[in-house]
């Protein structure tokens, strides 16, 4: 087993492995550039290395420094987290190269996934559905125009190093394919330095659901159960549930052995997601693969009962699996919600700042998984995801109940948060009845929000209001300075000078 | 003590006192029965008659907003007689600076000195983080000032115009 992980990462995925670590009594080494020596991963850590200035190029991008720290500290093995190098085909094969166990899988199973149109070709091969279209890049508008004429409109154009929603275009009718390809192109050129673009049919008001797989270096693989991502914001996830509502053992098995069959087509090792779209007849269309430990990682640990960090770590060591298929079950209902600094008012701008108020939510079926804490301040540098926040229940009405109370009780003030959101996607009807599709946040997002005025908590906030003005609450000026606490000291000294 | 709180935008004449950890309240010419506890400097615990409730305070941008569970309020509290006059918040009357909330950069200037807003109205587009954010007029007004022009880069705090 390793005596020593290097995280290379921040924020609350960096806090998350690093407690696998402490609990598997390995040491844990954890990176932080400039803006972040103040953070909790830091903090925790067992040992700390500085390593550049807060853009992530110069330091958690940065192969060489990442490794520096690697040789230094004497780490035998690198947690890439997610983003950053987690999914960096280079970075993996560097740590092989300077004999550090990447956790995670091989380089050459990254690329087999990384593209997704060879994706898309290996797949072919394994006989696993996926959307028809193009598995390579179209070449020509003459091309693309017979092919969306085949497949039949609308038609999806995406890119191939693509991700994010960027260089993806929605294609209703003939006379939209050529400016759509050429748009696609461009921006997938701006964000992915590759115009590469492919087809695909467009499926409309589709679900995403994704599988969980996890592979040993043995030549076993399984799946977990899947989770429904459908709830999402500008393509990025905002919430996300296991089991998925929609989905019965049988399909369950189905989805996971294809799942299955696509990780063994890549000579995949590690955990890895494979994701599918689904359309309302309950088809399922491989979309594709991540191969990396997922955000949303939480919900599936809590209806499995599995810890995955702790597998990923033991699989890297060279651990067969430790159960089989069939003894993995699920069990009751997660959901998890992502907590950003963000203004919900203010269409999702970024919400840096210092974090005045922390009240966190605890109690049965509440795991939070978080990188902030009272008083820190929250960089611009990077992604603002704070926390996430999961409610586990027996069912999905239970799992809701108490998400629902457990986002009442948290609190952050100082900066703006999405939390606000969060208790309006679970009062309503269409996420209670589970009519869910990767529509249905823009579409409520639509809706006017009901903001009734509640004239009793109008008067309770008035008095409220002078109280604080009569027990002397700071004011904004003196809060910047911190606490005014009196000094006892300095109290006694001057009642002696009175005597 | 006496005091006028406005609270989104409504007066409420409050009269409030303290003795020995004992309050009397009169809301609007209404006695109520109030008795309360601090649980850090920013958390209220308030009872009124027997209704209990969490109260949390908190400063953005000037701003007091009081939370009441988890609803927001925007507070000011005016004490009549005090010298200090004004506290910085909510204030229908008098100019009002438009703060830029974040680092980041002008990339569009929507409107000109003179120019009439209407609360919400969009001034100006900053760019921040790859994101586009239309900064709005919190009040309505004409423009009375406008310190930046497209291309400037801010700073949190910075004003970017006013509105009178």
């Amino acid at each position: 087993m390793f005596k020593k992980i290097l995280i290379a990462n921040r924020g609350e995925i960096a806090v998350r492995v690093l407690r696998a670590c402490q609990e598997m009594g390995i040491a844990a080494v954890t990176v932080y550039s400039d803006v972040d020596r103040a953070s909790l991963h830091v903090r925790k850590s067992d040992e700390a290395y500085p390593i550049g200035p807060a853009a992530a190029s110069e330091s958690y991008l940065n192969i060489a420094k990442i490794l520096e720290v690697a040789r230094r500290s004497g780490a035998d093995a690198i947690h890439p987290g997610y983003g950053f190098l987690s999914e960096n085909a280079k970075f993996a094969q560097a740590c092989a190269d300077a004999g550090v166990k990447f956790i995670g899988p091989t380089a050459s199973a990254m690329n087999a996934m990384g593209s997704k149109t060879k994706a898309r070709q290996a797949m072919e091969k394994a006989g696993v559905p996926f959307v028809p279209g193009t598995s390579r890049g179209v070449e020509s508008v003459e091309e693309a125009e017979q092919v969306a004429a085949s497949i039949g409109y609308p038609v999806m154009l995406k890119a191939a190093a693509g991700g994010g929603g960027k260089g993806m275009r929605l294609v209703r009718a003939a006379t939209d394919l050529k400016s759509a390809l050429e748009s696609a192109r461009s921006e997938a050129e701006r964000s992915f330095a590759d115009s590469e673009v492919y087809i695909e049919k467009a499926i409309l008001n589709p679900r995403h659901i994704e599988m969980q797989v996890l592979a040993d270096e043995h030549g076993n693989t399984v799946y977990l159960g899947e989770r429904e991502c459908s709830l999402q914001r500008r393509h990025q996830k905002v919430l996300e549930e296991a089991p998925s509502p929609i989905v019965d053992p049988e399909m369950r098995r189905r989805m996971g052995e294809v799942a299955v069959r696509v990780a063994q087509a890549a000579n995949y090792t590690n955990a890895g997601t494979v994701e599918f779209l689904v359309d309302q007849q309950k088809n399922f269309y491989f979309l594709e693969m991540n191969t990396r430990l997922q955000v949303e990682h939480p919900v599936t640990e809590l209806i499995t009962g599995l810890d995955l960090v702790h597998l990923q770590i033991r699989i890297a060591a060279g651990e067969p699996l430790p159960f089989t298929q069939d003894e993995v079950l699920i069990r009751g209902h997660a959901i998890e919600c992502r907590i950003y600094a963000e203004d919900p008012d203010n269409n999702y701008f970024p919400s840096p700042g210092k974090i005045t108020l922390l009240l966190a939510p605890s109690g049965p079926g509440i795991r939070r998984d978080s990188g902030m804490y009272e008083g820190w301040n929250v960089p611009i540098d990077y992604d603002p995801l704070l926390a996430k926040l999961i409610g586990y229940g027996s069912d999905r009405e239970q799992a809701i109940a108490r998400l629902t109370r457990a986002l009442g009780e948290y609190f952050v003030g100082g900066i703006k948060t999405n939390i606000s959101l969060f208790r309006r996607i679970l009062r309503d009807e269409n996420f209670r009845l589970a009519k869910l599709d990767t529509g249905f946040l823009d579409q409520m997002l639509k809706q006017p929000e009901d903001k009734a005025v509640d004239s009793n908590a109008a008067g309770v906030a008035a008095v409220a209001a002078g109280i604080f003005a009569v027990l002397g609450a700071p004011s904004p000026a003196s809060s910047a300075s911190g606490e005014q606490a009196s000094s006892k000291w300095k109290s006694a000294g001057r009642r002696d000078l009175l005597r | 003590m006496l005091y006028s709180v406005n609270i989104d935008g409504k007066n409420y004449r409050l009269e409030l006192n303290q003795f020995e950890g004992r309050w009397s309240c009169i809301l609007n010419g209404r006695q109520l029965e109030v008795d309360a506890v601090l649980a850090r400097r920013d958390v209220l615990s308030l009872r009124i008659g027997n209704k209990a409730y969490e109260i949390k305070s908190e400063h953005v941008a000037g701003d007091l907003h009081l939370w009441v569970g988890s609803t927001r309020f925007a507070a000011e509290v005016r004490d009549p007689r005090s010298l200090r006059g004004r506290t910085r918040g909510l204030d229908d009357r008098g100019p009002k600076k438009i703060i830029a909330p974040m680092p980041g950069k002008v990339i569009r200037v929507l409107l000109h000195e003179g120019d009439e807003v209407a609360l919400g109205t969009g001034i100006a587009v900053m760019e921040a983080m790859k994101m586009q954010n239309e900064i709005k007029s919190p009040k309505k007004g004409i423009i009375k000032k406008i310190f930046v022009s497209e291309g400037a880069a801010v700073n949190p705090g910075d004003v970017l115009a006013i509105v009178e």
